[in-house]
């Protein structure tokens, strides 16, 4: 009787498992390991064949390659800064101040954005703001200015257009976390004597962290490994680390060097993450909830 | 005595509805002062008029002399213990009673002085240092006592803080409540629906129906004379009879039910011969298999059922050609003990002990 009841949860439990399994050593493991052989590799045309790191060392040889990183680390942690200022009010909003009806609408009005593909989105901004775009019309109609101004293709669209295609990825564990602040947290603290900006430091955004953290994290992810938004809104000098190892995969057919790059990008970034989460005393199983 | 806090013609509408109507009092300094009535009375939307988290309607709110309307919660001299507490879990407990004192602008190692007197204060000298997750729900009660008495109120309110607490800490928070009460002298305001926690702890109750006080009195007075239907039947347990008032010859007023039975009745106010009537008599008022005398109500029955509490016991009798029920306290010796179900019984009473009030129709829907 107890025998078979264990082998039963035995069975269910590979049920659930080998799916899995295969699905992460296949599509994830074994490719990996994979890219892994081949950053250690000569390639074809360059360079000695077999074992190398001239892969890794010309990442930091080339001050191209690692200047082109910083770049995108900066960026990729001034947008989520972006992100976050912008979440945390909207996320106080909807849960703390609307109505319940008005909040089921804009959650609503935030994700139907995000129904479209990324690159629909992008194209979209870049109608509003391209020379001959809406917005130029708008002004020049208006005699605001004479001549219209390009505001695409530089540093500051590209951080516009990835702060609204990841703005979503903010919001939604932010929301999250504010739900669960008791309302009378806030009402206890302003009726101990606290005013607006305090109860703000010392009580919203203390309960939010979990939330804050995970939405960083997500977000900084997803910028550091865009390609698209840099690419269609930012200018020629707007070059993102991801293009580099686009460049060598597809331009230069240096399959090697641009495995290689993959593996910095995913050590470094999950640096930042690391070094973002020892800062606020966070740990990864209270993020991940 | 100073008056700490003086209400005076408040109202609060929420639309049309008035959930606080026009009610108006006067709380003196170092009184444990209670607002006692059914869910949904507006006692707690007073006592959110009382912190600043709503605006009356119209009325004025006076703390300690000085007008409080318009003034924002964090500039009234009032704090508030919420239902559920509202600690803050992002902060250890020091920090938690701290928190007033800092904004007040107080700095450095004068506030954790006063925090560790504030702890010592309330029994929990050492526990300075703990996260609020790891106290017990008492330990919690307290914390929170603190966190608003180290700021040395003017008015300290309570929103049933003891709702929350299962029912031995209960009892025993009422009894330690009152006691710190007494110790550091802060006048309290104290809501809640639970008319056993009113009647210990406080010096003066405020019985609440329909957004309205129907009696301000201590709790003896409230218990022995209350002034209307609502308060008799609210407040401790209550049999009700419902008849219509008759002059006896004898100049003696009593009531005739509905079954053609007369009760003589005791004090009546303000009432006129061939009004419908109710008829209170405190369960323990009632003897059982007495004597007739006189002066005595009497009524025979069958028990219906024997109810046992420990040290309280009670029969339900119900009244012979009626549905009509009587709870009746027995003493607690062991006089009574032959009792059974279905026995037939005689209960009566002393008209002196009842009291008549013009119909109402109101129920209340209290625990036994």
């Amino acid at each position: 009787m107890l025998n078979s009841k264990r082998s039963k949860i035995r069975w269910s439990f590979f049920v659930f498992f080998i799916p899995v399994f295969l699905w992460l050593m296949f599509l994830f493991v074994l490719p990996n390991l994979e890219l892994l052989r081949m950053s250690f590799m000569g390639s074809r045309f360059l360079g000695e064949r077999g074992f190398t790191l001239g892969n890794y060392t010309s990442f930091f040889l080339e001050p191209i390659y690692w200047l082109t990183f910083v770049r995108t680390i900066g960026f990729s942690l001034l947008v989520t800064f972006i992100v976050l200022l912008i979440a945390l009010p909207v996320a106080f909003y909807i849960t703390k101040v609307t109505k319940l009806k008005l909040k089921g609408l804009l959650m609503t009005l935030i994700m139907v954005p995000f129904w479209v593909s990324e690159v629909v989105r992008v194209y979209g901004l870049i109608l509003l703001l391209r020379e001959s775009g809406v917005i130029n019309r708008i002004l020049l109609a208006f005699g605001l200015w004479e001549k219209p101004i390009e505001m695409l293709y530089n540093d500051a669209s590209m951080v516009l257009g990835l702060v609204y295609t990841t703005l979503l990825f903010m919001l939604v564990p932010i929301i999250g976390v504010m739900d669960s602040l008791d309302d009378a947290l806030i009402e206890a603290a302003y009726d101990l004597g606290a005013k607006k900006v305090v109860i703000w430091w010392k009580i919203i955004v203390p309960h939010s962290v979990p939330g804050i953290m995970s939405g960083c994290i997500v977000v900084f992810m997803l910028v550091i490994g865009n390609f698209i938004t840099p690419a269609l809104m930012g200018g020629k000098y707007s070059s993102w680390f991801t293009q580099i190892i686009y460049n060598d995969f597809i331009a230069h057919m240096n399959w090697n060097r641009g495995a290689a790059f993959g593996f910095l990008l995913l050590i470094i970034s999950s640096l930042v993450i690391w070094a973002g989460m020892k800062i606020t005393g966070q740990k990864i199983s209270t993020v991940v909830k | 005595m100073r008056i700490a806090l003086s209400v005076k013609n408040i109202t609060k509408k929420f639309g049309d509805f008035p959930a606080v109507n026009n009610v108006s009092f006067d709380v003196e300094d170092g009184k444990f002062f209670s607002i006692l009535g059914p869910s949904g009375c507006g006692k707690t939307t007073l006592l959110r008029m009382m912190a600043g988290f709503y605006e009356p309607t119209s009325g004025s709110i006076e703390i300690r002399g000085q007008d409080m309307i318009g003034v924002e919660p964090n500039r009234r001299p009032v704090n508030l213990i919420f239902q559920h507490l509202a600690l803050f879990t992002m902060m250890d407990v020091k920090e938690n009673i701290a928190f007033g004192l800092k904004r007040k602008g107080e700095r450095g190692k004068k506030v954790y002085k006063k925090v560790e007197a504030m702890l010592e204060r309330v029994g929990l000298s050492g526990y300075a240092d703990y996260k609020i997750q790891q106290l017990s729900g008492g330990q919690q009660q307290r914390v929170a006592i603190a966190r608003c008495l180290v700021l040395d109120p003017s008015v300290l309110l309570l929103d049933e803080p003891l709702g929350a607490l299962d029912l031995k800490l209960r009892e025993h928070m009422k009894i330690e409540l009152k006691q710190l009460q007494h110790q550091v002298g802060t006048t309290f305001v104290y809501v809640t629906h639970d008319q056993s926690e009113a009647m210990v702890m406080s010096d003066y109750v405020a019985v609440m129906n329909k957004g309205q006080f129907e009696q301000i009195d201590t709790p003896q007075n409230l218990y022995y004379h209350p002034s209307c239907s609502f308060v008799a039947q609210f407040v401790g347990e209550n049999n009700k009879f419902v008849g219509t008032l008759k002059k006896e010859s004898s100049g003696n007023f009593s009531v005739v039910l509905e079954n053609g039975k007369t009760l003589q009745t005791g004090m009546i106010s303000s009432l006129a011969p061939g009004e419908r009537i109710e008829l209170f008599v405190r369960p323990e008022a009632i003897f059982i298999n007495q004597k007739q005398e006189k002066s005595t109500n009497l009524l025979y029955g069958e028990v219906k059922e024997v109810l046992f509490e420990g040290g309280n016991r009670r029969l339900l009798v119900v009244v012979e050609g009626s549905s009509q029920e009587v709870i009746v306290a027995l003493p607690k010796n062991k006089v009574y003990d032959m009792i059974k179900v279905r026995d037939s019984i005689k209960i009566g009473w002393d008209p002196a002990e009842s009291v008549c009030f013009k119909e109402t129709g109101v129920k209340t829907y209290v625990e036994l």
